[in-house]
């Protein structure tokens, strides 16, 4: 069965449906209610047995890069432009296609706003690779 | 613990439930019990019985679920006492439950983890880990595809061509967890070729056989080597000799199916000394067959390879353009034009196939053996 990484953003993506002010602005019910409707959505894929995992990110993001024998990593934690990709977290499925992936991301995508109407994100789906041998007949 | 032992009485012990009347779903979630029990204690205390150890455990259990005191001492008493079943109540026991597993209003993802478990008496923690999800989504996925053979009779075989496609899924799903799932298919089909007199069963156990029987030359520092490169000392010869054997007797029992016929292609490639010395007119013949019969894509495609080893690459180019339209953006098809390419000697074409054929490939191996070929054509 192929796997699809369905990946929520921060920031980033297509331009937005509506505007969706950042979350710390949200009434608090409204965060619990966004909240509650990933849970449902995580709760929902284990109960098809479609889940592989969920996880959640941390906003802060460094690069890092190799800079030679003995010396230490370089970083770098921006300035980035505003428009540059966030990834927030991501849903990890395991379907019968890849038309059942994106229909999950849709339904990912209906979650709640500030407004408690469905938000109307961009969700990132990417195909996992497999370790399938193919036929060599 | 021998644990083949104990994943072969699995299927039985459902067996012997479903005959006390129990339902399938019951059964199966009783046996599953048994069974992690069993895995558990085994190592320890090896019973002396060991199936009826298994059918008293899953019996307790089920006693267990309905609180019935009585019922679990007359049980008990009787399971000391019940003769084992002979091969072929076995065989028919192991054939019941795969159709039943197999049934054709499952996905094929929830056939393969229902048979694994009932009838390769897997654990659903083994089942999870050679499909890479958790345990608890493999548990929420076998329950709900026996929810949904619910109302189908468990008294007669059904469709044994779901099942023989289901056994190719997980021969084919291979070895990734603990278990090793292409032997697993192949003790299946094993096991089935007891219980069903049908010759395309013997024609799959065959083509897995054959096909296994590579195994060793496949993989080289986890860098998957195609067939024309493969060392052919590291075939299993024994393996080999088994495959064709069965081959040969199931082709003596009326028209071959596409099982058969797949598994005399594979026969001719391991009777080869070389990738050269391969019997292409033969192998070409049966891909005509094959597609007459089945006419899937990838016979389509892989036709084609011999066509080009028969009648020249240019004339297999050709039919390959027309097949533009149904394959024309996998990448199989595209690694079939790069080796046609390759063949007729035109190296910039056909690394620019490989290259487009490695960016449509699904599979991390494919897509790298593809990048490499096409890196190897350029260098």
């Amino acid at each position: 069965m192929p796997r699809y990484l369905l990946l929520k953003h921060y920031r980033g993506g297509p331009e937005q449906h509506h505007e969706v002010i950042p979350m710390d602005r949200w009434a608090p019910e409204a965060v619990d209610a966004h909240m509650a409707f990933l849970r449902e959505c995580g709760r929902m894929l284990e109960e098809t047995g479609e889940l592989v995992e969920a996880q959640a990110l941390h906003e802060e993001r460094v690069y890092v890069q190799y800079a030679g024998k003995d010396a230490p990593p370089v970083t770098t934690d921006g300035p980035y432009p505003e428009t540059s990709d966030l990834a927030a977290g991501w849903y990890m499925v395991d379907v019968e296609s890849r038309e059942r992936a994106l229909e999950i991301a849709a339904f990912v995508s209906s979650g709640p706003d500030q407004h408690g109407g469905p938000m109307h994100e961009w969700i990132e789906v990417r195909q996992v690779m497999d370790d399938g041998v193919p036929d060599e007949d | 613990m021998d644990e083949e032992l104990l994943r072969a009485l699995v299927p039985q012990v459902i067996g012997v439930l479903v005959r006390r009347d129990n339902d399938f779903a019951t059964a199966e979630d009783a046996v599953q019990d048994a069974l992690v029990e069993a895995v558990r204690v085994w190592p320890q205390a090896p019973p002396a019985n060991p199936r009826a150890w298994l059918v008293t455990v899953a019996q307790r259990r089920l006693v267990d679920v309905r609180r019935s005191e009585t019922a679990r001492r007359r049980r008990e008493e009787s399971d000391a006492e019940e003769p084992a079943p002979g091969p072929a109540e076995q065989a028919d026991d192991a054939l019941l439950l795969l159709t039943l597993c197999c049934h054709p209003s499952l996905s094929p993802t929830s056939a393969v983890a229902l048979a694994l478990r009932a009838v390769g008496g897997l654990t659903t923690a083994q089942v999870a880990d050679a499909f890479l999800v958790p345990q608890a989504t493999m548990a929420q996925r076998i329950s709900r595809a026996k929810a949904t053979i619910r109302d189908v009779p468990l008294d007669r075989p059904g469709d044994l061509a779901a099942v023989l496609r289901v056994l190719y899924l997980v021969f084919h799903t291979g070895h990734r967890g603990q278990v090793d799932l292409a032997a697993e298919a192949i003790r299946l089909t094993r096991q089935l070729t007891l219980a069903s007199p049908e010759p395309e069963v013997r024609g799959l156990l065959a083509l897995m056989l054959l096909h296994h029987a590579r195994d060793a030359a496949r993989w080289d520092e986890g860098r998957l080597v195609p067939l024309d490169r493969q060392d052919r000392t590291r075939w299993d010869t024994a393996e080999i000799a088994e495959g064709v054997a069965i081959l040969q007797e199931s082709l003596r029992h009326g028209e071959p199916g596409e099982y058969r016929m797949q598994a005399a292609i594979a026969a001719l490639h391991d009777d080869a000394a070389s990738w050269e010395d391969t019997d292409w007119p033969q192998v070409l013949d049966w891909y005509d067959d094959l597609v007459a019969l089945a006419g899937n894509p990838i016979a389509r495609l892989s036709r084609l390879v011999a066509l080009g080893h028969v009648e020249g690459p240019e004339a297999a180019l050709a039919e390959l353009a027309g097949l533009e339209v149904e394959s024309g953006g996998t990448a199989q098809h595209h690694a079939v034009r790069g080796y046609l390419l390759e063949l007729a000697g035109d190296r910039d074409a056909a690394a620019t196939a490989y290259a487009r054929a490695a960016g449509l490939a699904t599979s991390a191996p494919e897509r790298d053996h593809l990048t490499r070929s096409a890196a190897a054509l350029r260098s």
